[in-house]
């Protein structure tokens, strides 16, 4: 009797929390309505976690004695692991925010992983398919905890250059086949009952050890470039193995949170391969770069640099301007700069856009959050698709910190490893300024033939200083003017 | 009554096939520009995570299981908290024009940016 009251509010917060989840994230979808999204969402999240004390009126007897002790440690490690990312995900720029990301995610994975680890260790699974699926998810975490933390170290610069063996991918097959032996062979001792060749735990932890060795291994042929798309592929697979651990601990909630992400992480993974112009397949089993060294087409006209206060003034002067902003902008800290030149030439009357490509940045959306930042209103920003073809009728592109994005060869050369990715028509506009560190390539390695043409002028130097110097040229015609 | 819940084989790839469906639906008309805090708003939903990792602590009878329980709390939470901080920061972030409307598209911004904006 005592159970049922408690059941009754969990199953009502549960269902509550899922409804709450889907709203949010339905919200998320549009500017406007996302910020009171992830609300929503929070709130489930906060019922959700609460009502799961009530848990503790309907335990097994054997966990009877512990409740207590148990009762505080979840607080600790509630108090603590919050507490800890709150702090870090406050503090954390928004530059790093695609490592954050990762170790967040590769978090869930490690609590699907570790779920399913009790659940093991304490041979809770009735039944072969729960414990089937017990595997099946404990896989699929830890190979995101650990796939996730190789991830984090290549974004944040930790482990440099992609590690590339002969034979890597048999390899990498024979530990996958291993650990699925594992499992299988797990399976098939709990249901005949036979003496295992080596004791039970001991499996578990080959287990673990085989699934946390794979998701490494897979993860660290995979070149910098591609770690984005890894990493929303990794989120994916900590919905998919949260959704299964809900299984085993009959929990719609987590079945359907679990579900959704599973699902939708899987959805934004392809749309950024397609953005990359590349397949899932290709960067998960195939070692980018290696084409690059193909002879380059023959690129006519020179380098042609300008002062950056010319450029300044002559973006000044013309009627429209479109803003191609790169990761490089980001790495100068040149957002804020930018906005601030962006409103003196507004002020002046002229058409500023941004065009924005879908991969801009080391995560596809990230150069959108660093404008954001900035204070630039989302209503200015605007997506490949829908600007591509105002190029041709504007006076200037302005290219800061872009490279491979711009890259004309995507469209002509078919020997070029980019070939076919949707680029942004910057060398179609009648003006092009490029902003430069140097004349070093681009993340892929590709001469750009953008900055050889006609109509375009380089400005060499930090993204952040070339715009102090437009913003100072442009506001010394202003102070004349008024003089 | 009875509100325990029991779900078992078809009832259960029900539940799989109806959420992936509503996950597919709900992302495919988010825009490019939302990517990344989706991005981490999904992975703040399965943050959820923790409330199935409260719910094999509380039920641990040996140090092991007392020692897993509580690391699956402690990743889970900090896959929830930390998920919702940098989702919500990044998108308190997103900002309309002043004095104009959020869905006007390929307008010019001349008039409304009278000097200051």
């Amino acid at each position: 009797m005592l159970t049922i009251i408690p059941q009754f509010i969990i199953g009502a917060t549960d269902l509550t929390a899922a409804f709450l989840f889907m709203y949010g994230l339905k919200r998320m979808s549009s500017p406007v309505t996302a910020p009171s999204g992830i609300m929503v969402a929070g709130v489930g999240m906060l019922v959700a976690v609460l009502a799961s004390f009530l848990y503790a009126f309907d335990i097994g007897a054997s966990a009877k004695p512990h409740l207590l002790v148990n009762l505080g440690l979840a607080i600790i490690a509630l108090v603590i692991g919050g507490g800890v990312a709150w702090w870090s995900g406050k503090k954390v720029a928004m530059t790093s925010m695609p490592q954050m990301v990762a170790i967040y995610n590769g978090m869930g994975g490690g609590a699907a992983g570790a779920i399913a680890a009790v659940e093991l260790f304490g041979n809770k699974a009735d039944g072969v398919t729960q414990l089937a699926v017990t595997l099946i998810g404990a896989l699929i975490g830890a190979v995101s905890l650990s796939g996730s933390l190789i991830a984090w170290a290549k974004l944040d610069g930790v482990i440099k250059k992609p590690l590339r063996i002969r034979g890597q991918q048999a390899f990498n097959g024979l530990v996958a086949i291993v650990t699925l032996g594992v499992g299988g062979y797990i399976v098939f001792v709990t249901r005949s009952g036979a003496t295992p060749l080596i004791p039970m735990p001991d499996l578990i932890y080959l287990f673990f050890g085989c699934a946390l060795a794979f998701g490494v291994l897979m993860t660290l042929p995979i070149g910098g470039a591609d770690m984005p798309v890894v990493i929303s592929i990794y989120n994916a697979f900590t919905g998919l193995a949260v959704g299964l651990e809900g299984f085993v601990l009959q929990n719609p909630a987590l079945m359907i949170a679990g579900m959704v992400v599973g699902a939708a992480g899987m959805l934004l993974t392809l749309l950024m391969a397609k953005a990359m112009n590349r397949s899932v397949n290709n960067i998960l089993f195939t070692n980018f770069g290696v084409a690059t060294k193909h002879k380059q087409g023959d690129i006519k006209g020179s380098l042609k640099p300008v002062e950056a206060g010319d450029a300044g003034i002559f973006m000044r002067y013309a009627s429209s301007v479109i803003i191609v902003p790169g990761y490089g902008l980001a790495v100068a800290q040149g957002q804020q700069k930018l906005y601030e030149f962006v409103k003196l030439l507004q002020a002046a009357g002229v058409s500023v856009k941004f065009a924005v490509h879908p991969v801009a940045g080391r995560m596809p959306g990230q150069m959108d959050v660093l404008l954001a930042e900035a204070g630039v209103p989302y209503d200015l920003i605007f997506q490949l698709e829908d600007i591509n073809d105002d190029f041709a009728n504007t006076d200037v592109a302005l290219v800061i910190g872009a490279n491979d994005v711009v890259n004309p060869a995507a469209r002509t050369d078919k020997a070029s490893p980019i070939f076919g990715m949707p680029i942004l028509n910057a060398d179609k506009a009648k003006k092009v300024y490029v902003v430069k560190r140097g004349q070093g390539k681009g993340y892929a390695g590709i001469v750009n033939a953008l900055f050889y043409g006609d109509n375009c002028n380089m400005v060499y130097g930090d993204a952040a200083a070339v715009l102090t110097k437009m913003i100072e040229a442009v506001r010394a015609l202003g102070t004349k003017a008024a003089a | 009554m009875q509100f325990s819940i029991a779900i078992s084989g078809f009832v259960a790839l029900y539940i799989f096939m109806l959420a992936a469906f509503a996950g597919w639906v709900i992302i495919g008309h988010v825009p490019a520009i939302l990517h990344t805090p989706l991005m981490s708003g999904s992975n703040f939903v399965h943050g959820i995570v923790v409330v199935g990792g409260i719910f094999a602590l509380l039920n641990a009878s040996t140090i092991l299981e007392q020692g897993i329980g509580f690391f699956a709390v402690l990743l889970g939470a900090g896959n929830a908290a930390g998920g919702f901080a940098v989702t919500h920061r990044m998108l308190a972030m997103f900002q309309p024009s002043e004095h104009k409307p959020a869905h006007a598209k390929h307008g010019h911004h001349k008039a409304s940016h009278s000097g200051k904006a």
